[in-house]
């Protein structure tokens, strides 16, 4: 919490920032098109599938598996107090619903939300629409939360 | 510009999975984007300013990564213009009212799951999460499965 803290904290939020939306765009996960035709498995048999949202993803958990590893030898982040662990460790219908809904809205478009915040760099027609009901939607989401769970929100605490 | 594009697919996921590597060892959070965006404007003081940074940093990286290395296919200044795809033909719907429904459900649908392909995919499967697992399973599950009835593409 102490301001000393701030500036390293902010650059490394930065750092994270730029590094993933070069990856969005060095992956072409920008590209709706391409994210749908990896979706779409019934090309497999025409020899029209697009297989690299495969290569994307498993480099991507293999270099974070690596960094949990290195995180579990130590007791808290450089710059900050604690690591956040989400909170929520068993399987509910809110995770299983939730999770159906989005694959909807994600078969539908080919944009999850990444992807949806690096567009902005290039602005493509109707994005502002996906965003604003995204943001809506994010919205409704925690009043169902709120609403249905038994246990309240686990609030974020502030890290700085 | 469709087609298979290893290469670029692993260099974009190393640097995703160095930005969530970033994140959690410098700063013990999860590099979920859903997460990060919605969690940015309604309550959520005092991490506000470190969401909102991180979020126009992304926009950043994504425009200067288009700029340093020009014509990977979408976006930039050598590449093809961006753009959203349009609803099926046989649905009848105006393409931006299939957007929105599309926004309004991956909305909806992370912040009730709570996570997306980054916080579910890359980060709740690197740290071994069940739960992430069962969330990726049913979003990639039913994503593919919306593609073979829509066929959208």
């Amino acid at each position: 919490m102490s301001s000393g803290l701030k500036l390293p904290y902010l650059a490394t939020a930065a750092g994270s920032g730029l590094l993933f939306g070069a990856g969005l765009y060095v992956s072409q996960m920008v590209n709706p098109l391409k994210v749908l035709r990896f979706l779409d498995f019934g090309a497999i048999p025409r020899g029209g599938w697009d297989p690299s949202l495969a290569f994307v993803i498993a480099p991507a958990i293999i270099v974070m598996f690596v960094a949990v590893r290195l995180a579990g030898r130590r007791t808290a982040p450089l710059f900050a107090s604690r690591f956040h662990l989400p909170q929520r460790t068993h399987i509910d219908a809110p995770l299983v619903i939730g999770a159906a809904l989005f694959g909807l809205g994600w078969g539908m478009s080919g944009i999850c939300p990444g992807p949806a915040i690096a567009l902005v760099a290039f602005l493509p027609g109707n994005l502002w629409i996906f965003l604003v009901m995204l943001a809506v939607g994010s919205w409704i989401g925690r009043l169902l939360q709120q609403r249905s769970a038994a246990e309240p929100e686990p609030e974020p605490v502030a890290a700085e | 510009m469709d087609s298979f594009s290893p290469i670029s697919a692993l260099a974009g996921g190393l640097l995703i999975g160095l930005a969530s590597a970033l994140l959690w060892l410098g700063n013990g959070r999860i590099a979920g984007i859903s997460g990060l965006f919605g969690r940015l404007l309604p309550a959520a003081a005092g991490s506000t300013v470190w969401r909102g940074t991180f979020l126009v940093s992304l926009i950043v990286g994504t425009l200067a990564a288009s700029w340093l290395v020009p014509g990977l296919g979408v976006g930039g200044p050598a590449g093809h213009p961006a753009s959203l795809v349009a609803a099926p033909a046989w649905t009848g719907v105006p393409t931006p009212v299939w957007i929105g429904i599309a926004g309004l459900l991956t909305g909806i649908g992370t912040r009730l799951g709570n996570g997306c392909t980054s916080g579910h995919g890359v980060c709740g499967l690197a740290r071994l999460s069940l739960r992430s697992a069962v969330a990726v399973a049913v979003f990639f599950g039913v994503a593919i499965a919306t593609v073979a009835i829509t066929g959208i593409v």
